[in-house]
Protein backbone atom coordinates (compact mmCIF):
# COMPACT_ATOMS: atom_id res chain seq x y z
CA UNK A 1 0.00 0.00 0.00
CA UNK A 2 3.08 2.27 0.81
CA UNK A 3 4.36 2.50 -2.48
CA UNK A 4 1.34 2.55 -4.39
CA UNK A 5 0.67 5.62 -1.95
CA UNK A 6 4.26 6.89 -2.56
CA UNK A 7 4.09 6.48 -6.66
CA UNK A 8 0.53 8.18 -6.38
CA UNK A 9 2.43 11.78 -4.54
CA UNK A 10 4.61 11.29 -7.08
CA UNK A 11 2.62 11.59 -9.84
CA UNK A 12 0.88 14.20 -8.70
CA UNK A 13 3.94 16.40 -7.60
CA UNK A 14 4.78 16.01 -11.25
CA UNK A 15 1.61 16.91 -13.13
CA UNK A 16 1.41 19.87 -10.73
CA UNK A 17 4.77 20.39 -12.34
CA UNK A 18 3.52 19.71 -15.77
CA UNK A 19 0.33 21.88 -15.44
CA UNK A 20 2.05 24.99 -13.70
CA UNK A 21 4.34 24.80 -17.26
CA UNK A 22 1.33 24.78 -19.54
CA UNK A 23 -0.53 27.53 -18.05
CA UNK A 24 2.99 29.75 -18.09
CA UNK A 25 3.68 28.55 -21.90
CA UNK A 26 0.22 30.30 -22.81
CA UNK A 27 0.33 32.93 -21.09
CA UNK A 28 4.10 34.33 -21.05
CA UNK A 29 5.63 32.24 -24.10
CA UNK A 30 2.56 31.61 -26.47
CA UNK A 31 1.88 35.50 -27.01
CA UNK A 32 5.36 36.26 -27.78
CA UNK A 33 4.78 39.60 -25.61
CA UNK A 34 2.78 39.74 -22.73
CA UNK A 35 3.21 43.11 -22.48
CA UNK A 36 1.86 44.06 -25.39
CA UNK A 37 -1.22 41.61 -24.56
CA UNK A 38 -1.74 43.40 -21.46
CA UNK A 39 -2.02 47.41 -22.91
CA UNK A 40 -3.12 46.23 -26.20
CA UNK A 41 -3.01 47.86 -29.54
CA UNK A 42 -3.64 51.28 -28.36
CA UNK A 43 -0.66 51.39 -26.07
CA UNK A 44 2.76 53.05 -26.80
CA UNK A 45 6.21 51.02 -27.38
CA UNK A 46 7.53 53.38 -24.44
CA UNK A 47 4.71 52.18 -22.30
CA UNK A 48 5.26 48.12 -23.48
CA UNK A 49 8.94 48.93 -22.40
CA UNK A 50 8.02 50.72 -19.21
CA UNK A 51 5.52 46.91 -18.56
CA UNK A 52 7.89 44.44 -19.49
CA UNK A 53 10.12 46.42 -17.15
CA UNK A 54 8.39 46.37 -14.19
CA UNK A 55 7.36 42.37 -14.73
CA UNK A 56 10.48 41.30 -15.48
CA UNK A 57 9.81 40.28 -18.94
CA UNK A 58 13.33 40.92 -20.31
CA UNK A 59 15.12 38.26 -18.37
CA UNK A 60 15.60 34.91 -19.88
CA UNK A 61 12.81 32.68 -20.12
CA UNK A 62 13.58 29.90 -17.61
CA UNK A 63 15.13 32.52 -14.41
CA UNK A 64 11.21 34.42 -15.54
CA UNK A 65 9.73 30.54 -14.72
CA UNK A 66 11.63 29.51 -12.16
CA UNK A 67 10.82 33.23 -10.41
CA UNK A 68 7.14 32.52 -11.04
CA UNK A 69 6.75 29.09 -9.71
CA UNK A 70 8.91 29.53 -6.53
CA UNK A 71 6.29 32.24 -5.51
CA UNK A 72 3.30 30.61 -6.87
CA UNK A 73 4.07 27.43 -4.48
CA UNK A 74 4.20 29.60 -1.60
CA UNK A 75 1.23 31.22 -2.25
CA UNK A 76 2.00 34.38 -4.58
CA UNK A 77 0.44 34.51 -7.77
CA UNK A 78 1.39 38.35 -8.57
CA UNK A 79 -0.69 41.23 -8.52
CA UNK A 80 -3.55 42.27 -10.43
CA UNK A 81 -3.07 45.04 -13.06
CA UNK A 82 -7.27 45.94 -12.87
CA UNK A 83 -7.35 45.56 -8.90
CA UNK A 84 -3.77 46.47 -7.74
CA UNK A 85 -4.26 43.56 -4.97
CA UNK A 86 -2.29 40.20 -4.92
CA UNK A 87 -4.33 37.75 -7.13
CA UNK A 88 -3.85 35.21 -4.40
CA UNK A 89 -6.61 37.78 -1.93
CA UNK A 90 -8.67 37.83 -5.57
CA UNK A 91 -8.76 34.13 -5.46
CA UNK A 92 -10.04 33.76 -2.05
CA UNK A 93 -12.64 36.41 -1.62
CA UNK A 94 -14.52 34.60 -4.84
CA UNK A 95 -13.72 31.08 -3.23
CA UNK A 96 -16.93 31.65 -0.88
CA UNK A 97 -19.24 31.60 -3.81
CA UNK A 98 -17.67 29.29 -5.96
CA UNK A 99 -17.26 26.00 -3.20
CA UNK A 100 -20.39 26.07 -1.74
CA UNK A 101 -21.90 26.18 -5.43
CA UNK A 102 -19.25 23.07 -6.20
CA UNK A 103 -20.66 21.55 -3.57
CA UNK A 104 -24.10 22.26 -3.17
CA UNK A 105 -24.02 20.79 -6.60
CA UNK A 106 -22.32 17.81 -5.09
CA UNK A 107 -24.51 17.08 -2.72
CA UNK A 108 -27.47 17.24 -5.06
CA UNK A 109 -25.90 15.09 -7.60
CA UNK A 110 -25.22 12.42 -4.51
CA UNK A 111 -28.30 12.07 -2.83
CA UNK A 112 -30.41 12.11 -6.24
CA UNK A 113 -27.84 9.71 -8.37
CA UNK A 114 -27.22 7.40 -6.10
CA UNK A 115 -30.87 6.29 -5.20
CA UNK A 116 -31.81 6.37 -8.76
CA UNK A 117 -29.17 4.77 -10.27
CA UNK A 118 -29.74 1.88 -7.00
CA UNK A 119 -33.41 2.13 -8.05
CA UNK A 120 -32.67 1.62 -12.01
CA UNK A 121 -30.56 -1.33 -11.46
CA UNK A 122 -32.77 -3.49 -9.49
CA UNK A 123 -35.73 -2.74 -11.49
CA UNK A 124 -33.46 -3.78 -14.43
CA UNK A 125 -35.34 -3.69 -17.72
CA UNK A 126 -38.92 -2.70 -16.08
CA UNK A 127 -40.54 0.64 -16.16
CA UNK A 128 -38.87 1.89 -13.66
CA UNK A 129 -35.58 1.50 -14.87
CA UNK A 130 -36.45 2.75 -18.31
CA UNK A 131 -37.90 5.86 -16.72
CA UNK A 132 -34.71 6.45 -14.90
CA UNK A 133 -32.79 5.97 -18.56
CA UNK A 134 -35.06 8.30 -20.19
CA UNK A 135 -34.77 11.13 -16.94
CA UNK A 136 -30.94 10.31 -17.19
CA UNK A 137 -30.82 10.67 -21.09
CA UNK A 138 -32.63 13.94 -21.08
CA UNK A 139 -30.21 15.34 -18.15
CA UNK A 140 -27.68 14.53 -20.35
CA UNK A 141 -28.72 16.48 -22.99
CA UNK A 142 -29.45 19.88 -21.45
CA UNK A 143 -26.63 22.22 -21.29
CA UNK A 144 -26.60 23.30 -18.06
CA UNK A 145 -26.60 26.99 -18.85
CA UNK A 146 -29.58 26.45 -20.68
CA UNK A 147 -30.95 24.88 -17.92
CA UNK A 148 -29.91 28.03 -15.78
CA UNK A 149 -32.28 30.07 -17.95
CA UNK A 150 -35.22 27.71 -18.00
CA UNK A 151 -35.11 27.91 -13.88
CA UNK A 152 -34.50 31.62 -14.31
CA UNK A 153 -37.73 31.96 -16.69
CA UNK A 154 -40.02 29.83 -14.49
CA UNK A 155 -38.86 30.36 -10.88
CA UNK A 156 -37.97 34.40 -11.53
CA UNK A 157 -39.90 35.67 -14.71
CA UNK A 158 -43.20 34.12 -13.78
CA UNK A 159 -43.43 33.03 -10.62
CA UNK A 160 -41.26 35.50 -9.11
CA UNK A 161 -40.42 33.53 -6.07
CA UNK A 162 -36.44 34.09 -6.75
CA UNK A 163 -34.17 36.85 -7.85
CA UNK A 164 -33.12 36.04 -11.54
CA UNK A 165 -29.38 36.26 -10.35
CA UNK A 166 -26.90 37.82 -7.97
CA UNK A 167 -25.42 36.61 -4.87
CA UNK A 168 -27.16 37.48 -0.90
CA UNK A 169 -23.65 37.04 0.90
CA UNK A 170 -23.02 34.85 3.45
CA UNK A 171 -22.66 38.01 6.03
CA UNK A 172 -26.88 38.26 6.31
CA UNK A 173 -27.16 34.22 7.68
CA UNK A 174 -27.00 30.88 6.01
CA UNK A 175 -30.17 30.50 4.48
CA UNK A 176 -29.87 33.89 2.10
CA UNK A 177 -26.39 32.38 0.67
CA UNK A 178 -28.09 28.82 -0.35
CA UNK A 179 -31.40 30.44 -1.30
CA UNK A 180 -28.97 32.75 -3.63
CA UNK A 181 -26.98 29.53 -4.62
CA UNK A 182 -30.20 26.86 -4.93
CA UNK A 183 -30.72 27.36 -9.05
CA UNK A 184 -27.54 27.65 -10.23
CA UNK A 185 -26.45 24.43 -8.44
CA UNK A 186 -29.51 22.70 -9.19
CA UNK A 187 -28.54 23.81 -13.26
CA UNK A 188 -25.24 22.84 -12.68
CA UNK A 189 -25.69 19.35 -10.92
CA UNK A 190 -28.35 18.31 -13.71
CA UNK A 191 -25.48 17.06 -16.60
CA UNK A 192 -23.48 15.41 -13.66
CA UNK A 193 -26.13 13.44 -11.80
CA UNK A 194 -27.49 12.31 -14.94
CA UNK A 195 -24.29 10.77 -15.81
CA UNK A 196 -23.53 9.14 -12.21
CA UNK A 197 -27.59 7.72 -12.38
CA UNK A 198 -26.02 6.10 -15.15
CA UNK A 199 -22.80 5.11 -13.68
CA UNK A 200 -24.56 3.91 -10.68
CA UNK A 201 -26.78 1.97 -12.29
CA UNK A 202 -24.51 0.38 -14.42
CA UNK A 203 -21.96 -0.53 -11.88
CA UNK A 204 -24.24 -2.01 -9.73
CA UNK A 205 -26.03 -4.34 -11.95
CA UNK A 206 -22.32 -5.47 -12.49
CA UNK A 207 -22.18 -6.52 -8.65
CA UNK A 208 -25.68 -7.93 -8.93
CA UNK A 209 -24.61 -10.43 -11.08
CA UNK A 210 -21.57 -11.51 -9.08
CA UNK A 211 -21.66 -14.95 -7.88
CA UNK A 212 -21.12 -13.73 -4.18
CA UNK A 213 -24.84 -11.96 -4.55
CA UNK A 214 -26.40 -15.14 -5.49
CA UNK A 215 -24.29 -16.58 -2.82
CA UNK A 216 -25.92 -14.04 0.00
CA UNK A 217 -29.57 -14.39 -1.37
CA UNK A 218 -28.74 -18.22 -1.65
CA UNK A 219 -28.18 -18.29 2.51
CA UNK A 220 -31.05 -15.84 3.22
CA UNK A 221 -29.83 -12.50 3.59
CA UNK A 222 -32.07 -9.87 3.17
CA UNK A 223 -32.21 -7.95 -0.03
CA UNK A 224 -31.47 -4.53 2.05
CA UNK A 225 -28.26 -6.08 3.18
CA UNK A 226 -27.27 -7.75 0.26
CA UNK A 227 -27.73 -4.56 -1.17
CA UNK A 228 -25.89 -2.37 1.55
CA UNK A 229 -23.25 -4.93 2.59
CA UNK A 230 -22.31 -7.04 -0.61
CA UNK A 231 -23.38 -5.10 -3.34
CA UNK A 232 -22.67 -1.31 -2.82
CA UNK A 233 -19.66 -1.31 -1.20
CA UNK A 234 -18.32 -3.01 -4.24
CA UNK A 235 -20.08 -1.29 -6.92
CA UNK A 236 -18.79 1.96 -5.21
CA UNK A 237 -15.05 1.88 -6.59
CA UNK A 238 -16.57 3.03 -10.12
CA UNK A 239 -18.86 5.24 -8.97
CA UNK A 240 -16.80 7.22 -6.81
CA UNK A 241 -14.50 7.49 -9.66
CA UNK A 242 -16.80 9.08 -11.74
CA UNK A 243 -17.99 11.15 -9.05
CA UNK A 244 -14.56 12.44 -8.79
CA UNK A 245 -14.34 13.01 -12.20
CA UNK A 246 -17.85 14.97 -11.63
CA UNK A 247 -16.55 17.17 -9.06
CA UNK A 248 -14.03 18.24 -11.37
CA UNK A 249 -16.13 19.21 -14.06
CA UNK A 250 -18.69 20.72 -11.67
CA UNK A 251 -15.96 23.40 -10.86
CA UNK A 252 -15.22 24.22 -14.43
CA UNK A 253 -19.27 24.13 -15.06
CA UNK A 254 -19.30 26.42 -12.26
CA UNK A 255 -17.48 29.38 -14.47
CA UNK A 256 -20.72 29.17 -16.67
CA UNK A 257 -23.24 29.05 -14.00
CA UNK A 258 -21.74 32.35 -12.82
CA UNK A 259 -22.33 34.19 -15.71
CA UNK A 260 -26.12 33.14 -15.97
CA UNK A 261 -26.67 34.24 -12.48
CA UNK A 262 -24.62 36.51 -11.87
CA UNK A 263 -23.01 35.36 -8.86
CA UNK A 264 -19.36 37.32 -8.14
CA UNK A 265 -16.99 33.62 -8.33
CA UNK A 266 -14.02 32.50 -9.67
CA UNK A 267 -15.27 32.15 -13.22
CA UNK A 268 -16.73 35.97 -13.27
CA UNK A 269 -13.21 36.87 -11.89
CA UNK A 270 -11.58 35.23 -14.72
CA UNK A 271 -13.74 36.41 -17.15
CA UNK A 272 -13.67 40.09 -15.62
CA UNK A 273 -9.75 39.87 -16.05
CA UNK A 274 -9.79 38.75 -20.03
CA UNK A 275 -12.13 41.86 -20.74
CA UNK A 276 -9.39 43.83 -18.88
CA UNK A 277 -6.51 41.93 -20.41
CA UNK A 278 -5.64 41.18 -16.34
CA UNK A 279 -2.99 38.38 -17.17
CA UNK A 280 -1.58 37.88 -13.87
CA UNK A 281 -5.48 36.83 -12.42
CA UNK A 282 -6.29 34.69 -15.56
CA UNK A 283 -3.23 32.96 -15.03
CA UNK A 284 -3.51 32.77 -11.35
CA UNK A 285 -6.93 31.91 -11.67
CA UNK A 286 -6.19 29.10 -14.07
CA UNK A 287 -3.26 27.73 -12.27
CA UNK A 288 -5.49 27.60 -8.94
CA UNK A 289 -8.36 25.62 -10.60
CA UNK A 290 -6.39 23.09 -12.57
CA UNK A 291 -4.25 22.57 -9.55
CA UNK A 292 -7.63 21.72 -7.66
CA UNK A 293 -8.56 19.24 -10.56
CA UNK A 294 -5.48 17.48 -9.90
CA UNK A 295 -5.94 17.52 -6.52
CA UNK A 296 -9.49 15.76 -6.47
CA UNK A 297 -7.98 13.69 -9.10
CA UNK A 298 -5.01 12.43 -6.46
CA UNK A 299 -7.77 12.45 -3.76
CA UNK A 300 -9.84 9.62 -5.91
CA UNK A 301 -6.62 7.61 -6.26
CA UNK A 302 -6.23 7.79 -2.66
CA UNK A 303 -9.69 6.78 -1.90
CA UNK A 304 -9.40 3.42 -3.91
CA UNK A 305 -6.29 2.13 -1.35
CA UNK A 306 -10.04 2.92 1.87
CA UNK A 307 -12.63 1.34 -0.88
CA UNK A 308 -10.55 -1.46 -2.49
CA UNK A 309 -8.74 -3.89 -0.18
CA UNK A 310 -6.37 -5.25 -3.53
CA UNK A 311 -4.89 -2.26 -3.94
CA UNK A 312 -4.59 -2.65 -0.14
CA UNK A 313 -2.49 -6.01 -0.06
CA UNK A 314 -0.82 -5.63 -3.28
CA UNK B 1 -24.17 -13.81 -33.75
CA UNK B 2 -23.95 -9.61 -34.92
CA UNK B 3 -27.08 -7.46 -34.33
CA UNK B 4 -29.07 -5.29 -37.07
CA UNK B 5 -28.24 -1.89 -36.83
CA UNK B 6 -31.79 -0.81 -37.75
CA UNK B 7 -33.45 -3.26 -35.08
CA UNK B 8 -31.46 -1.38 -32.37
CA UNK B 9 -34.10 0.98 -30.56
CA UNK B 10 -30.93 3.67 -29.65
CA UNK B 11 -29.60 3.07 -32.96
CA UNK B 12 -32.20 3.75 -34.81
CA UNK B 13 -33.82 7.15 -32.70
CA UNK B 14 -29.59 8.45 -32.73
CA UNK B 15 -29.14 7.88 -36.32
CA UNK B 16 -32.56 9.32 -37.23
CA UNK B 17 -32.07 12.68 -35.05
CA UNK B 18 -28.63 12.93 -36.00
CA UNK B 19 -29.59 12.83 -39.70
CA UNK B 20 -32.00 15.22 -39.44
CA UNK B 21 -29.46 17.52 -37.81
CA UNK B 22 -27.04 16.73 -41.08
CA UNK B 23 -30.34 16.96 -43.49
CA UNK B 24 -30.59 20.61 -41.26
CA UNK B 25 -27.03 21.76 -41.90
CA UNK B 26 -27.16 20.75 -45.71
CA UNK B 27 -30.24 22.59 -46.33
CA UNK B 28 -29.21 25.76 -44.38
CA UNK B 29 -26.42 26.13 -46.98
CA UNK B 30 -28.41 26.57 -49.52
CA UNK B 31 -32.20 27.64 -48.26
CA UNK B 32 -33.18 29.38 -45.06
CA UNK B 33 -36.63 30.22 -44.65
CA UNK B 34 -35.01 33.97 -44.33
CA UNK B 35 -31.65 36.03 -44.23
CA UNK B 36 -30.50 35.03 -40.89
CA UNK B 37 -28.50 38.11 -40.79
CA UNK B 38 -31.24 40.06 -42.12
CA UNK B 39 -32.60 43.18 -39.51
CA UNK B 40 -36.37 44.26 -38.82
CA UNK B 41 -36.96 47.07 -36.64
CA UNK B 42 -40.04 46.58 -36.96
CA UNK B 43 -40.29 42.59 -36.00
CA UNK B 44 -38.00 42.62 -32.98
CA UNK B 45 -38.41 39.95 -30.31
CA UNK B 46 -41.40 38.44 -31.54
CA UNK B 47 -42.74 35.10 -30.52
CA UNK B 48 -43.84 32.53 -33.06
CA UNK B 49 -46.19 33.09 -35.69
CA UNK B 50 -47.09 31.96 -39.25
CA UNK B 51 -44.36 34.67 -41.11
CA UNK B 52 -41.62 33.56 -38.32
CA UNK B 53 -41.84 30.08 -36.95
CA UNK B 54 -39.50 30.22 -34.00
CA UNK B 55 -39.80 34.30 -33.59
CA UNK B 56 -37.16 37.11 -33.80
CA UNK B 57 -34.54 38.32 -31.89
CA UNK B 58 -34.03 41.82 -30.89
CA UNK B 59 -32.61 43.22 -33.96
CA UNK B 60 -35.65 41.38 -35.94
CA UNK B 61 -34.12 38.37 -37.58
CA UNK B 62 -35.54 35.30 -38.01
CA UNK B 63 -34.52 32.42 -35.18
CA UNK B 64 -35.64 29.54 -37.37
CA UNK B 65 -32.89 30.62 -40.03
CA UNK B 66 -30.37 31.67 -37.42
CA UNK B 67 -31.12 28.35 -35.74
CA UNK B 68 -30.83 26.49 -39.12
CA UNK B 69 -27.44 28.38 -39.52
CA UNK B 70 -26.14 27.63 -36.24
CA UNK B 71 -26.36 23.79 -36.64
CA UNK B 72 -23.05 24.11 -39.35
CA UNK B 73 -21.35 26.36 -36.68
CA UNK B 74 -21.72 23.14 -34.46
CA UNK B 75 -21.22 20.76 -36.41
CA UNK B 76 -18.00 22.39 -37.70
CA UNK B 77 -16.87 22.82 -34.17
CA UNK B 78 -17.55 19.41 -33.26
CA UNK B 79 -15.89 17.87 -36.02
CA UNK B 80 -12.74 19.83 -35.94
CA UNK B 81 -12.55 19.80 -32.21
CA UNK B 82 -13.17 15.42 -31.83
CA UNK B 83 -10.59 15.47 -34.95
CA UNK B 84 -7.95 17.25 -32.98
CA UNK B 85 -8.35 16.08 -29.30
CA UNK B 86 -7.88 12.38 -31.79
CA UNK B 87 -4.90 13.22 -33.40
CA UNK B 88 -3.09 14.50 -30.81
CA UNK B 89 -4.85 12.01 -28.25
CA UNK B 90 -3.72 8.78 -30.41
CA UNK B 91 0.23 9.88 -30.92
CA UNK B 92 0.14 10.45 -27.56
CA UNK B 93 -0.99 7.11 -26.98
CA UNK B 94 0.95 5.20 -29.95
CA UNK B 95 4.06 6.89 -28.30
CA UNK B 96 3.40 5.73 -24.53
CA UNK B 97 2.00 2.17 -25.18
CA UNK B 98 4.44 1.19 -27.46
CA UNK B 99 7.45 2.96 -26.74
CA UNK B 100 6.92 2.53 -23.16
CA UNK B 101 9.56 3.39 -20.51
CA UNK B 102 10.42 6.90 -19.58
CA UNK B 103 8.79 8.23 -22.34
CA UNK B 104 5.18 6.75 -21.25
CA UNK B 105 6.00 7.90 -18.02
CA UNK B 106 6.43 11.66 -19.51
CA UNK B 107 3.21 11.57 -21.74
CA UNK B 108 0.87 9.98 -19.04
CA UNK B 109 1.97 12.87 -16.73
CA UNK B 110 1.26 15.56 -19.45
CA UNK B 111 -2.08 13.83 -20.09
CA UNK B 112 -3.02 14.16 -16.19
CA UNK B 113 -2.37 17.45 -16.74
CA UNK B 114 -4.26 18.65 -19.42
CA UNK B 115 -7.07 16.47 -17.55
CA UNK B 116 -6.75 19.54 -15.04
CA UNK B 117 -7.58 21.73 -18.36
CA UNK B 118 -11.51 21.26 -19.39
CA UNK B 119 -12.83 23.33 -21.86
CA UNK B 120 -13.59 26.09 -20.17
CA UNK B 121 -10.56 26.75 -18.86
CA UNK B 122 -8.63 26.51 -21.57
CA UNK B 123 -10.36 28.50 -23.52
CA UNK B 124 -9.75 31.27 -20.66
CA UNK B 125 -6.39 30.98 -21.18
CA UNK B 126 -6.83 31.39 -24.35
CA UNK B 127 -8.69 33.93 -24.83
CA UNK B 128 -6.49 36.32 -22.18
CA UNK B 129 -3.49 36.22 -24.42
CA UNK B 130 -5.85 35.89 -27.90
CA UNK B 131 -9.10 37.09 -29.40
CA UNK B 132 -11.57 35.04 -28.52
CA UNK B 133 -13.53 33.10 -31.36
CA UNK B 134 -14.09 30.36 -32.83
CA UNK B 135 -10.89 28.92 -33.26
CA UNK B 136 -9.85 28.94 -30.17
CA UNK B 137 -13.17 27.23 -28.91
CA UNK B 138 -12.23 24.08 -31.55
CA UNK B 139 -8.80 23.86 -29.54
CA UNK B 140 -9.58 24.68 -25.89
CA UNK B 141 -12.44 21.63 -26.74
CA UNK B 142 -10.01 19.21 -28.79
CA UNK B 143 -7.14 19.93 -25.85
CA UNK B 144 -10.02 18.47 -23.35
CA UNK B 145 -10.69 15.59 -25.28
CA UNK B 146 -6.93 14.51 -25.53
CA UNK B 147 -6.45 12.61 -22.40
CA UNK B 148 -9.46 10.29 -23.11
CA UNK B 149 -7.93 9.38 -26.75
CA UNK B 150 -4.57 8.97 -25.80
CA UNK B 151 -5.27 6.80 -22.52
CA UNK B 152 -7.61 4.38 -24.59
CA UNK B 153 -4.86 4.22 -27.36
CA UNK B 154 -2.14 3.47 -24.97
CA UNK B 155 -4.24 0.70 -23.41
CA UNK B 156 -5.13 -0.48 -26.34
CA UNK B 157 -0.66 -0.95 -27.40
CA UNK B 158 -0.05 -2.55 -24.13
CA UNK B 159 -2.67 -5.10 -24.49
CA UNK B 160 -1.54 -5.83 -28.37
CA UNK B 161 1.90 -5.30 -28.78
CA UNK B 162 2.83 -8.71 -26.73
CA UNK B 163 0.38 -10.64 -28.62
CA UNK B 164 1.03 -13.60 -30.79
CA UNK B 165 0.45 -11.95 -34.31
CA UNK B 166 2.06 -8.79 -33.11
CA UNK B 167 5.45 -10.80 -32.62
CA UNK B 168 4.90 -13.14 -35.51
CA UNK B 169 5.02 -10.06 -37.56
CA UNK B 170 8.15 -8.57 -36.11
CA UNK B 171 9.91 -11.90 -36.13
CA UNK B 172 9.05 -11.50 -39.82
CA UNK B 173 10.64 -8.24 -40.50
CA UNK B 174 8.19 -6.05 -40.05
CA UNK B 175 9.67 -2.44 -38.76
CA UNK B 176 7.59 -0.88 -36.19
CA UNK B 177 6.12 1.95 -38.41
CA UNK B 178 4.25 -1.11 -40.00
CA UNK B 179 4.09 -2.69 -36.90
CA UNK B 180 2.17 0.18 -35.59
CA UNK B 181 -0.05 1.18 -39.17
CA UNK B 182 -1.07 -2.21 -40.37
CA UNK B 183 -1.30 -4.52 -37.14
CA UNK B 184 -2.14 -2.81 -33.89
CA UNK B 185 -3.81 0.70 -34.80
CA UNK B 186 -6.56 -1.12 -36.81
CA UNK B 187 -7.06 -3.45 -33.56
CA UNK B 188 -7.80 -0.39 -31.31
CA UNK B 189 -10.07 1.72 -33.58
CA UNK B 190 -13.32 0.26 -32.19
CA UNK B 191 -12.99 1.80 -29.18
CA UNK B 192 -11.77 4.93 -30.71
CA UNK B 193 -15.19 5.27 -33.03
CA UNK B 194 -16.99 4.80 -29.98
CA UNK B 195 -14.98 7.50 -28.15
CA UNK B 196 -15.20 10.13 -31.30
CA UNK B 197 -19.18 9.38 -31.64
CA UNK B 198 -19.26 10.14 -27.59
CA UNK B 199 -16.93 13.30 -27.54
CA UNK B 200 -19.08 15.06 -30.47
CA UNK B 201 -21.97 15.54 -28.45
CA UNK B 202 -19.53 16.67 -25.51
CA UNK B 203 -18.19 18.97 -27.81
CA UNK B 204 -21.30 20.45 -29.15
CA UNK B 205 -22.17 21.35 -25.65
CA UNK B 206 -18.89 22.68 -24.94
CA UNK B 207 -18.98 24.84 -27.57
CA UNK B 208 -21.96 26.30 -27.08
CA UNK B 209 -21.17 27.25 -23.34
CA UNK B 210 -17.94 28.98 -24.86
CA UNK B 211 -19.97 30.82 -27.05
CA UNK B 212 -22.46 31.52 -24.30
CA UNK B 213 -19.87 32.81 -22.42
CA UNK B 214 -18.72 35.64 -25.17
CA UNK B 215 -15.51 33.30 -25.53
CA UNK B 216 -16.40 31.34 -28.49
CA UNK B 217 -17.98 31.81 -32.00
CA UNK B 218 -18.55 35.91 -32.16
CA UNK B 219 -21.63 38.06 -33.65
CA UNK B 220 -23.01 38.18 -35.87
CA UNK B 221 -22.40 34.65 -36.96
CA UNK B 222 -25.11 32.17 -35.39
CA UNK B 223 -24.35 29.97 -32.73
CA UNK B 224 -26.72 28.01 -30.66
CA UNK B 225 -24.91 29.01 -27.64
CA UNK B 226 -24.53 32.94 -28.75
CA UNK B 227 -27.82 33.12 -29.15
CA UNK B 228 -28.93 31.92 -25.58
CA UNK B 229 -26.08 34.45 -24.27
CA UNK B 230 -28.08 37.58 -26.40
CA UNK B 231 -31.64 35.59 -25.28
CA UNK B 232 -30.95 35.94 -21.44
CA UNK B 233 -31.59 39.82 -21.66
CA UNK B 234 -34.79 39.43 -22.89
CA UNK B 235 -36.70 36.36 -20.87
CA UNK B 236 -39.40 38.37 -19.93
CA UNK B 237 -40.40 40.08 -23.47
CA UNK B 238 -39.68 36.78 -25.68
CA UNK B 239 -39.26 33.80 -23.45
CA UNK B 240 -39.04 31.36 -26.77
CA UNK B 241 -35.91 33.35 -28.33
CA UNK B 242 -34.27 31.09 -25.12
CA UNK B 243 -36.18 28.27 -25.94
CA UNK B 244 -35.32 27.28 -29.52
CA UNK B 245 -31.95 27.42 -29.85
CA UNK B 246 -31.56 25.74 -26.31
CA UNK B 247 -34.30 22.90 -27.66
CA UNK B 248 -31.60 23.02 -30.66
CA UNK B 249 -28.65 22.09 -28.52
CA UNK B 250 -30.63 19.54 -26.33
CA UNK B 251 -32.46 17.49 -29.40
CA UNK B 252 -28.50 17.49 -31.47
CA UNK B 253 -27.05 16.17 -27.63
CA UNK B 254 -29.87 13.55 -27.26
CA UNK B 255 -29.30 12.24 -30.60
CA UNK B 256 -26.02 11.74 -30.91
CA UNK B 257 -25.99 10.32 -27.40
CA UNK B 258 -28.37 7.68 -28.77
CA UNK B 259 -26.23 7.04 -31.33
CA UNK B 260 -23.23 6.67 -29.36
CA UNK B 261 -25.12 4.50 -27.10
CA UNK B 262 -26.35 2.48 -29.97
CA UNK B 263 -22.85 2.07 -31.40
CA UNK B 264 -21.22 0.87 -28.30
CA UNK B 265 -23.49 -1.49 -27.56
CA UNK B 266 -23.29 -2.86 -31.60
CA UNK B 267 -19.39 -2.50 -31.43
CA UNK B 268 -19.08 -4.43 -28.04
CA UNK B 269 -18.17 -7.87 -28.66
CA UNK B 270 -19.87 -8.71 -25.19
CA UNK B 271 -22.99 -7.47 -25.71
CA UNK B 272 -22.75 -8.51 -29.59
Amino acid sequence: MRRYIARRVAAFVATLFVVSVLVFVVVRVLPGDPALVIIGPEGSPEAAARLREALGLNRPILVQYGEWLSRAVRGDLGVSLQYDVPVGRLILSRLPVTVPLTLMSAALMAVTALPLGLYAARRHRRIGDYLAMVVSQIGIAIPGFWAGLLLILLFSVHLGWVQSGGFAGWSSGLWPGVRSLLLPAIALGLFQTAVLVRATRSSVLDVLREDYVRTARAKGVSELAVLAKHTLRNAMIPIVTVAGLQLAQLMAGAIILESVFALPGLGRLALGAITARDLPVVQGVTLFVASTIVLINFAVDLLYVVLDPRIRYE
Amino acid sequence: MRRRPLRHLTFTLGAAITALLIATAALSLVYTPQDPLAMSITGRLQGPSGAHLFGTDQYGRDLLSRVMTGTITSIAVGVIAVGLGAAIGVLIGIASGYVGGWIDEAFMRLVDAIQGFPAILSALLFAAVFAPGIVISMVAIGIAFVPAFARLTRAGFLELRAREFVVAARALGARDRRLIARHILPNTLAPLIVQATTSFPVAILAEAGLAYLGLGTQPPHPSWGLMLREAQSFLSMNPWYAVFPGGAIALTVLGLNLLGDGLRDLLDPKTA
